[in-house]
């Protein structure tokens, strides 16, 4: 699944990105690489950006740009 | 001279550092070849003067956008490198200082916001950190000023560090270092972290913005007014007005040098507003009508910025920034252009595409007035109540969004998405915001004074050597035709290139109605960007895009102008 599906307070682990070197190296750069544990606290309405936590960082990703981050949900 | 390089994290609480280990001499500056800006100030390191370099904000080494290009060129240049950590996000902070280590150069790390760690049962092992990087590790708490001076201490024992590590495993061995020295207590949720959280949501975060925004708004209002009513008014027309009146008797009242410095007399008096003298109205408009203003808006916006809000705005409008062909951070040229647009097209030099720069600037450029401006035109307009302000600035964000929506769909280009961080919530440094205000007032002066001196002269020599009446005989008939304004406002707009707020206020002795005010302020603030802004502008987009972008301006402000005339 893909970080839009994920539901606020969900947690997830980060498996890779859809094309665009350009996120992966900033994700990189922010200490997100794959397997790296996040947690979606909240979107946007009418597909504005997700808010995740890695860690103790919270980011803005674009909507858009959140649809090509592929995540696995963890069941707790 | 020795440099001393200060680089961390963007939000990490440099600069507060910065200005604890400086002295009040800092200089901004754009880093050669670019458009970066970054600060410099100096300290004494024993006896030594030292040159101390704010570089900018950076993740990482491996560069993801053009600061972060400036952060690596810079670390070329540097003796010792001073890197600031956010002590509550030790792990993400590592990535960097990894780097910084394998680079060689001597280094000392201060793990900054050193309080807070207690309060988020944060538990990190010092002496065991020093001894797996190899630098000496100093804590500090930069808003109180806790650790600076053993920060100033250990810069002489600075010393390259000896960690090694593969570039593939760097963060698995940050995870690895970060459980060695690093324990967690359990913890309460705060009160700051449930701010923040509301802020960001929609339901709560809309409401809040637009709260603070009023807020904001009222506070400039309450500050710009109350200087100039309590402060700079009396000046003027107490002390200044009267020892002006003194050297135009003296001048014997008239000629070419009393014209100039003086203006032209109004019933035998001085009217700072209509003189257009450069020792009365120029100094009057730019001491006493504008500098209330921008103090009172870089003082309210320096705050905010500060506490780290600005991002979470960038959220809320990323849905309405996606309609002009930009993300949520594309609202911060817009929000400083408010302030004087010169910022504001510095601001979009930290774009990522083209396409997005072209439109933030001419958006800007067209559709925000300046706080000098919108001081004028609340002027001119405020004395018919609030309808005309209304109108002008409802036909402003009309431009904006209808405008905007066209570029994006018509600019070929690029749209990239908003990836930013949200940084936690800080108690502001007080002395911090004051230097970053004394900076940006400084920078005002020295872009805009002798513009609007330019522009006072200007609109002078029109009047004086009657020009302004050829001009306006030649194309008068054809603005009153189009848009309805008398041949006069022609001046109006030619001296509008020169200084909006110096524009606006001729229109004061033109006697125009209602109706002719609010075209008036309209065209003044679409048709071009101030000479200040223009240069800028042209170094900024290249002379095509400029030409493109002033055509833009140009056909929208016949189109608008006559609309108006009609609708109106």
């Amino acid at each position: 699944m893909d970080l839009t599906q994920l539901k606020a307070g969900e947690k997830a682990v980060f498996k890779g990105v859809a094309g665009g070197w350009g996120i992966k190296n900033k994700l990189e750069a922010m200490g997100i690489t794959p397997e790296a544990v996040i947690t979606k606290i909240s979107a946007q309405l009418m597909h504005g950006p997700v808010i995740i936590k890695a860690g103790e960082t919270e980011l803005a990703i674009g909507f858009g740009m959140a649809k090509r981050i592929i995540v696995e949900k963890i069941k707790e | 001279m020795k440099k001393i390089l200060l680089m961390g994290n963007p939000n990490v609480g440099k600069s507060a550092i910065f200005t604890r280990l400086t002295g009040v001499k800092v200089i901004a500056s754009n880093y050669p070849g670019t458009t970066v800006e970054f600060t410099r100030g100096y300290m004494k390191l024993g006896e030594e003067k030292t040159e101390i370099i704010d570089v900018p904000g950076t993740y990482t080494l491996e560069p993801t956008c053009k600061a972060e290009e400036v952060a690596v060129e810079m670390l070329k240049e540097g003796d010792i490198a001073v890197n600031v950590l956010d002590s509550t996000n030790l792990e993400r902070n590592l990535g960097l200082t990894l780097q910084l280590l394998r680079t060689g150069i001597p280094m000392v790390a201060v793990l900054n916001f050193w309080d807070e760690t207690k309060h988020k049962g944060i538990d990190i092992d010092i002496k065991k950190l020093e001894g797996i990087l190899g630098v000496p590790v100093v804590t500090t708490n930069a808003v109180t000023g806790e650790g600076i001076k053993n920060l100033v201490d250990k810069l002489s024992e600075a010393r390259e560090g000896n960690y090694k590590y593969e570039d593939e495993k760097k963060w698995e061995e940050i995870g690895k270092l970060v459980a060695r020295v690093q324990f967690l207590h359990h913890r309460h949720h705060r009160f700051r972290e449930f701010l923040a959280d509301a802020c960001i949501n929609p339901i709560t975060g809309i409401p809040i913005v637009i709260g603070i925004f009023y807020i904001s708004f009222m506070a400039l209002r309450f500050i710009g007014e109350g200087i100039i009513t309590s402060l700079t008014e009396p000046l003027f027309e107490k002390i200044w007005g009267p020892l002006m009146l003194r050297l135009s008797g003296f001048l014997g009242m008239k000629g070419f040098i009393h014209d100039v410095l003086i203006g032209h007399l109004i019933n035998g008096k001085i009217d700072f507003m209509q003189s257009f003298g450069l020792l009365t109205t120029g100094l009057y408009v730019e001491f006493a009508a504008i500098l209330p203003y921008i103090f009172a808006f870089y003082l309210i916006l320096g705050i905010l910025e500060d506490i780290g809000y600005l991002p979470r705005i960038g959220v809320l409008l990323d849905r309405v920034m996606h309609v002009v062909g930009l993300h949520g951070m594309g609202f911060i040229p817009m929000l400083l252009g408010f302030g004087c647009k010169v910022p504001g097209v510095l601001a979009c030099r930290t774009m990522e595409t083209k396409k997005e720069k072209f439109i933030a600037a001419t958006l800007m450029c067209m559709t925000i007035p300046c706080a000098s401006q919108t001081a004028m035109i609340a002027v001119l307009l405020g004395r018919h109540g609030p309808k005309g302000l209304f109108i002008v600035f409802g036909t402003l964000a009309f431009i904006w969004i209808t405008a905007g929506a066209l570029m994006s769909k018509f600019v070929p280009g690029e749209c990239p998405e908003m990836f930013s961080e949200m940084p936690p919530y800080r108690v502001p440094y007080i002395s911090a915001i004051l230097k970053k205000l004394w900076m940006r007032i400084l920078n005002f002066f020295q872009e805009a004074f002798p513009f609007v001196l330019l522009g006072i002269l200007a609109v002078n020599l029109l009047y004086s050597l009657k020009i302004l009446e050829m001009i306006g005989s030649a194309a008068g008939n054809f603005m009153t035709k189009v848009f309805g304004l008398p041949a006069q406002a022609i001046g109006a707009v030619l001296v509008g290139f020169l200084r909006k707020d110096v524009a606006v206020g001729m229109l004061i002795p033109l006697n125009l109605s209602l109706k002719q005010l609010i075209i008036a302020c309209v065209l003044l603030t679409i048709t071009f960007p101030c000479a200040a802004t223009f240069s800028i502008l042209l170094k900024e987009l290249g002379i095509k895009d400029m030409a493109k972008s002033t055509l833009i301006m140009i056909a929208t402000a016949f189109i608008i102008g006559i609309a108006l005339n009609l609708m109106l």
